[in-house]
């Protein structure tokens, strides 16, 4: 009874929230409220269903009670809950940057309603265990990101826009593709089952093979690797700071994790090229999104491009796909979300204090704001991954993976592409915060408590989870085993049955 | 259907369009339009039809009539808003499958019961007819949001 209500609070608690703001109409007060008691509910929801996962294993219930192959299977295992919680902290911090950075015309327009729409679909994407149900999540976010990127209808908006909405359309026909081979092959939609049935098929491998480069392709398109990346920088720049932050912070993730659902479940059988082929596709992420972060001083390009390495990182992790990887892959998955959002936000808060975005026309900052100069500081160590900082241990037990299986490519690039973030993110550092003075009349009078209140609230976030990392271990190892031993994700079925 | 002509190059058009065919065949047909919505909204359940389709249909009946006359004499007509339309019918759609958590049973199940009537003899009553409802509400009022943004007005 509680499992069936809890599973599926963190989708339709956000739902509710929006439509009871669309019944009050623009007013964009209320809206503030709604938005930010919603977060704190969800963060208290998501809590609890960590600690319920934690003390009596995977959470499932069966929507319309239909038995599970054949209804559709709300299941929230570790990795899930995780990333729900991660989700709530991020989604609640950028609401209340929001307040002083978005703007009222925006406001007005519904902005609050549709982030809360956007958090519906995440969290659904999260924690559904069907994958047509998966789809379905996706194209519920993915409209509320179309409003969302063109909301305000600035001229590089709808261009950019334009380009994510093509983009984006396109996959998602070869995803309903894709699911249609894997029906035709498997009879079935079920995550769990799909796996069952995978684990003695005995037909033409190939066919699974090109349903699993059909299926790499739609969730590259959207996490932004490689050869599909090029819409991401340009319409990443496109929106407002927290849009950007939304976006940069959860969006590209769901892909990375739906890479990692679908990988570890249902292409198992041909692993020795499509995993191969995954770890090949992350190396060139990395290195193409190294060569973008070191080109640009344009402070959004340099993080945009950051995103790119950590989308690499996190997918070298999963497609080695053993205890130590996915552990890795999960630490650092959960890891980025947080300090992402936090570093984008600090980008936010300069470039509204500022006015510019280039680095170099700004210095000397840290007189005027010293705790947000530190606090850029942090982050930057963090997301290069400076023990004992957040980003440390996913990218020790990667590179430990990567070493232990030969691919010893795949783990120096690792550790050259950390040398990069550093460089990157410290040259902004230094530009901004350090150096000559910049002309202080010149600042923009505006109010910025709240901007500062969520973004360095994120970075002690982020250092928090570095420091509790050994103790949150049992709780990434839940979280991996899922992926790296999928018959225990499909372990609710066998059981049933 | 003003600016539509004004778009194709009508440089004087009359103040209101008047196609007494157009206009006095909608009006009859529109009932049979709606009537026929609302027959494939009920027959949902058991054959083929349900809020989706029904929710189309009575849409486009609207739009016969806004085709017929203008923005305005349509709101004349019916004085309903689309926003408040879409909202009622997700909130519809959202409300009772979540209202299934009271019988203990998981989102979406449905609860069934058969009513007896004088006249009408056996009907069954199903709570997926009120979560029908809603996508009834939500899909007419989109369909009729996005015509009226098209033709041209502010709402």
């Amino acid at each position: 009874m509680t499992t069936d209500i809890l599973v599926l609070l963190p989708i339709i608690i956000p739902m509710f929230a929006g439509l009871i703001m669309l019944f009050i109409g623009r007013r964009p007060m209320a809206h503030r409220v709604g938005a930010a008691l919603t977060g704190l509910l969800m963060l208290i929801i998501t809590l609890w269903v960590i600690i319920r996962v934690y003390n009596s294993g995977t959470m499932v219930t069966f929507i319309g009670d239909w038995a599970a192959p054949f209804g559709i299977s709300v299941v929230i295992d570790m990795a899930a809950a995780l990333l729900l919680l991660s989700t709530t902290i991020v989604t609640f911090a950028i609401v209340v940057y929001s307040f002083q950075s978005i703007g009222m015309e925006r406001e007005k327009f519904y902005y609050y309603p549709l982030i809360l729409f956007m958090l519906t679909g995440i969290n659904g994407a999260f924690s559904t265990g069907d994958i047509f149900n998966m789809f379905v999540f996706f194209e519920v976010f993915l409209i509320a990101s179309y409003v969302l990127i063109t909301l305000g209808g600035t001229k590089i908006q709808l261009q950019e826009g334009f380009k994510y909405i093509v983009v984006n359309i396109v996959a998602s026909n070869f995803f309903v593709l894709g699911i249609a081979y894997l029906y035709s092959v498997t009879g079935t939609l079920n995550f769990a089952d799909i796996y069952l049935k995978l684990d003695n098929y005995d037909g033409n491998i190939i066919i699974m093979t090109i349903v699993a480069v059909v299926f790499l392709f739609v969730f590259a398109t959207k996490a932004g690797v490689v050869p599909f990346y090029f819409w991401l920088p340009g319409s990443y720049y496109a929106p407002p700071m927290p849009v950007i932050a939304l976006f940069g912070a959860l969006l590209t993730k769901v892909g990375v994790y739906a890479i990692a659902r679908t990988y570890s479940l249902f292409f198992i059988g041909n692993s020795a090229f499509t995993h191969q082929m995954l770890l090949f596709l992350a190396i060139l992420t990395i290195i193409v999104g190294a060569i973008g972060a070191l080109a640009y001083t344009d402070m959004k390009k340099v993080i945009i491009y950051n995103i790119l390495i950590a989308v690499g990182i996190i997918l070298t992790g999963f497609s080695i796909m053993d205890q130590t990887a996915t552990v890795g892959a999960m630490y650092y998955l959960i890891h980025d979300i947080i300090i992402k959002a936090a570093l984008f936000l600090l980008v936010g808060f300069i470039i509204y204090r500022t006015g510019k975005v280039d680095s170099e026309r700004l210095g000397g900052l840290i007189g005027q704001h010293p705790l947000a100069g530190w606090a850029f500081f942090i982050a930057a160590l963090s997301l290069a991954g400076v023990p004992p900082l957040s980003g440390f241990y996913g990218k020790l037990f990667i590179v430990q993976s990567a070493f232990e299986n030969n691919h010893y490519i795949a783990a120096i690039i690792l550790l050259l592409s950390s040398l990069v973030v550093l460089y990157s993110l410290i040259k902004i550092f230094i530009n901004v915060f350090w150096g000559e003075d910049m002309d202080f009349s010149k600042l923009k009078p505006v109010k910025y408590d709240k901007l500062l209140v969520s973004s360095i609230g994120l970075v002690i976030v982020s250092v928090a989870f570095g420091l509790g990392a050994d103790l949150l271990y049992p709780l990434f190892e839940m979280a991996a085993e899922a992926f790296h031993d999928p018959a225990s994700y499909a372990s609710y079925l066998t059981e049933v049955e | 259907m003003k600016s539509t002509l004004k778009k194709a190059g009508y440089s004087r058009v009359q103040k209101q369009m008047h196609d007494v065919f157009l206009q006095f065949t909608s009006k009859v047909v529109f009932f049979i339009i709606i009537m026929f919505a609302f027959n494939l909204f009920f027959a949902g359940h058991y054959t083929p039809g349900g809020g989706f389709v029904g929710g189309l249909l009575a849409a486009s009946a609207l739009i016969l009539l806004l085709i017929a006359y203008d923005r305005k004499t349509l709101f004349k007509m019916i004085p309903i808003d689309y926003r408040l339309i879409i909202t009622t019918g997700l909130f519809l759609s959202l409300a009772v499958p979540t209202l299934s958590f009271l019988f203990g049973t998981p989102f979406l199940t449905h609860q069934h019961t058969y009513l007896q009537l004088p006249v009408l003899g056996e009907i069954p009553l199903h709570s997926a007819l009120l979560f029908d409802l809603g996508v009834f509400l939500t899909v007419a009022g989109t369909t009729l949001l996005m015509i009226a943004l098209i033709e041209g007005e502010e709402s």
